[in-house]
């Protein structure tokens, strides 16, 4: 085990990198925003959260620079019922529409997984169209944190 | 931090059990407990379960005084393991001043301490897994909860291989870790390759591919039931530790995927259903309630040690404690496929009682031969009680604090606010060895830089929200950051941003300026490459200008 022994003052880079990341400017999107990018989508109809969809995501970013995202819709997927696109949105990014996925009764099924970066703790939505016009949401919290201090 | 009211009370506890003098106190607390009294267990049922956890390298016996503040939130407030000193006797029905006392809650810790002796000991522990196994041949089922692989001075140096050793010599069935991670992926995978049991984490996929990296359960027949242990890693190892030393291997707590194994192993035939986890306590309150058909939580990470196990709909969960000084053992029915009833005991290891077991006590020794010497070494002297344990500064932090301010020419210090760390009682010598106990680490650099107030605000408000989110989910790291020249208020049921007040530099009092730079020593970085002496070195050089310390009790730091 190299310890290390210089005396002179660490750069502490990573973790002011890291708090910069938490610390929201002017130039950050906030819940306005999100629900502007929120209503382009839904054309303004009422959505609720659904069972039909899944967002996974890790309730804290291991790396907030790339955070695994996973989305699933149940449908049957055929020319009478299908899902026809999917919207992430995220609260607390510069830019609130993260992805758009687009389906058709072909895609067989209605999934698919992404990575995003997240400037700081925040939700993030999904929303997706189905073939009949109906909107199903399902909203996960991420935290970014500094960490350490581990038990 | 053991108050003089709290000792003269404790004084008195004791002389109305066992009589005025010291030593003959000492004497009829021995006799008192018996190595058959601790170990007596009606067998029940057709499984027993034993369970180690947290054991941090302490292969020798220990004092560990269990925490005096320990702050639940959300449903956890008010509720074990958020039970802490008189209220947490009075929950269990111990009578102050009794072995079970000493062993379970900080009251009265230093008399107690002294009457009844160190606790732990992996020879002592191995005794009593031999009689568990010799009255269950068979039935048995022993399994390690992780943190095994660090926190002693010969960890460190052997990277894990003391320990491996000494815990291949108890039959471990299987494993699951946390700061064994700290080791590094490749001598992670070179110890687990290698050892005779599978090391589980069902929570650590390949970040890459999102394929699994390790098993995530592995099956048992023990006394004609089918039995599976899921393994479940601590979440957030990755976070709380340096990622950069297991850069490809992503955890979280994935309850989905851990209902995914308890439908795989219930689908193959499972009759009971056991999740070995290093989730932390109420973690695992969360995840039985939300994962069906969990039967057993054998419960890590958070050190709590509770005399009975805490029920969940149909799910127990077993906390074992920490740092050796208690093994659970638990008799299961299991009949039809299901639990039909239980019987427990958290059996407390009084190293002046139980007998060493002579094969592991040579195996200590050996391992630790190498570096006898060294880790007899006397580095200093305390003449006051020197703990860690706890949500907010220790004593032993508050050295550690201290001696970052002094060493590095700071202005204020931070220490990280893990749970493990044995204690060490007035009068005592301070050792190599004690000192690795509090510190011994893969990543002890002691950074010193520039923070502001603002900075320094983020920082505790970030540790605060990781302990007292009230969704266990969310709740990331170990106690409360220690700080060290600073002091502050907190109320940890506000939400982030609003906890931490009246920030103060107590060298002149005044208010910390959010806009002022403050020269802050600090350790444990989880960032690469962090730079500065080893924290060992900074408390040796410590000790030897101010040995011998006494800390007297923080209170800089205010809870509302």
């Amino acid at each position: 085990m190299k310890s290390l022994n210089r005396r002179e003052a660490l750069v502490f880079s990573a973790v002011t990198g890291g708090l910069l990341l938490m610390t929201p400017t002017g130039a950050f999107a906030n819940a306005g925003d999100a629900m502007k990018t929120m209503e382009e989508f839904t054309g303004g109809k009422p959505v609720g959260d659904s069972k039909l969809i899944a967002l996974e995501m890790p309730e804290i970013a291991e790396n907030g620079n790339t955070v695994p995202l996973a989305i699933s819709v149940e449908s049957p997927m055929t020319p009478d019922s299908y899902v026809k696109r999917v919207i992430i949105i995220s609260e607390g990014n510069p830019r609130p529409e993260v992805a758009t996925f687009n389906f058709s009764p072909l895609s067989g099924v209605a999934e698919a997984s992404t990575r995003m970066r997240l400037a700081k703790t925040q939700n993030v939505i999904a929303i997706a169209e189905l073939s009949d016009g109906s909107l199903h949401m399902a909203k996960r919290q991420v935290k970014v944190t500094i960490g350490g201090c581990g038990g | 931090m053991i108050s003089r009211r709290e000792f003269m009370q404790a004084v008195t506890a004791a002389s109305v059990i066992y009589g005025g003098d010291a030593a003959w106190t000492q004497l009829a607390a021995q006799q008192k407990m018996s190595q058959s009294d601790l170990l007596s267990f009606k067998p029940y049922g057709n499984v027993t379960i034993a369970h180690l956890t947290d054991i941090h390298a302490q292969i020798k016996p220990i004092w560990f005084r269990e925490p005096s503040i320990n702050l639940g939130v959300g449903e956890a407030e008010g509720k074990p393991p958020h039970v802490t000193g008189e209220d947490f006797l009075k929950l269990y029905d111990l009578k102050a001043g009794s072995p079970e006392a000493y062993a379970l809650s900080s009251e009265a810790f230093v008399a107690l301490a002294n009457q009844y002796g160190r606790m732990g000991g992996i020879d002592r522990i191995a005794t009593v897994l031999k009689h568990i196994r010799s009255e269950r041949p068979g039935n048995t089922l022993f399994l390690d909860g992780g943190d095994t692989w660090h926190g002693s001075y010969t960890a460190l140096q052997t990277k894990g291989a003391d320990m491996v050793e000494v815990m291949n010599l108890l039959k471990p069935d299987a494993m699951t870790g946390h700061w064994e991670f700290t080791l590094g992926a490749a001598r992670v995978k070179e110890l687990a390759d290698a050892l005779p049991f599978p090391f589980l984490g069902a929570n650590i996929f390949d970040n890459e591919w999102e394929e699994p990296a390790f098993e995530p359960f592995k099956m048992f027949e023990r006394g004609g039931v089918q039995i599976a242990v899921i393994g479940q890693a601590f979440p957030y190892t990755p976070i709380a530790n340096p990622r950069w030393m297991i850069p490809n291997w992503s955890f979280g707590i994935r309850e989905d995927e851990i209902k995914k194994q308890v439908k795989i192993v219930r689908e193959a035939g499972a009759q009971l259903v056991i999740l070995l986890s290093h989730n932390g306590f109420d973690v695992d309150r969360k995840m039985a309630r939300q994962v069906e058909g969990i039967d057993v939580i054998l419960s890590g990470h958070t050190h709590d040690a509770l005399p009975k196990p805490l029920k969940v709909g149909k799910t127990l969960i077993v906390a074992t404690g920490s740092n050796g000084k208690f093994i659970s053992r638990l008799d299961l029915d299991v009949r039809n496929g299901a639990v039909q009833g239980y019987s427990y005991r958290l059996i407390p290891i009084f190293s002046d009682v139980i007998e060493a077991d002579a094969e592991m006590a040579a195996t200590v020794d050996k391992v630790r031969a190498p570096y006898e010497k060294e880790l007899a070494r006397v580095v200093g002297r305390t003449d006051s009680l020197l703990y860690r344990r706890g949500n907010f500064n220790g004593t032993i932090d508050d050295l550690i604090c201290q001696a970052l301010i002094e060493e590095r020419d700071a202005e204020i210090s931070l220490s990280p606010g893990f749970r493990w760390g044995p204690s060490l009682l007035p009068g005592q010598e301070i050792t190599v060895e004690d000192m690795h106990n509090v510190c011994a680490m893969t990543y002890p650099a002691v950074y010193r830089n520039k923070m502001t107030g603002k900075f320094l605000k983020e920082i505790l408000e970030d540790v605060a929200d990781n302990l007292f989110n009230p969704d266990p989910y969310y709740q990331q790291g170990g106690d409360m950051v220690r700080v060290g020249g600073m002091g502050y208020t907190i109320d940890h049921k506000k939400p982030i941003g609003q906890r931490i007040s009246n920030m103060t530099y107590l060298k002149d009092g005044t208010p910390i300026d959010p806009a002022r730079e403050y020269v802050v020593a600090g350790w444990a970085s989880i960032n690469e490459a962090t730079e500065g002496p080893a924290i060992w070195d900074v408390i040796e050089a410590h000790l030897k200008q101010n040995s011998p310390v006494r800390v007297s009790p923080n209170d800089a730091v205010k809870v509302i």
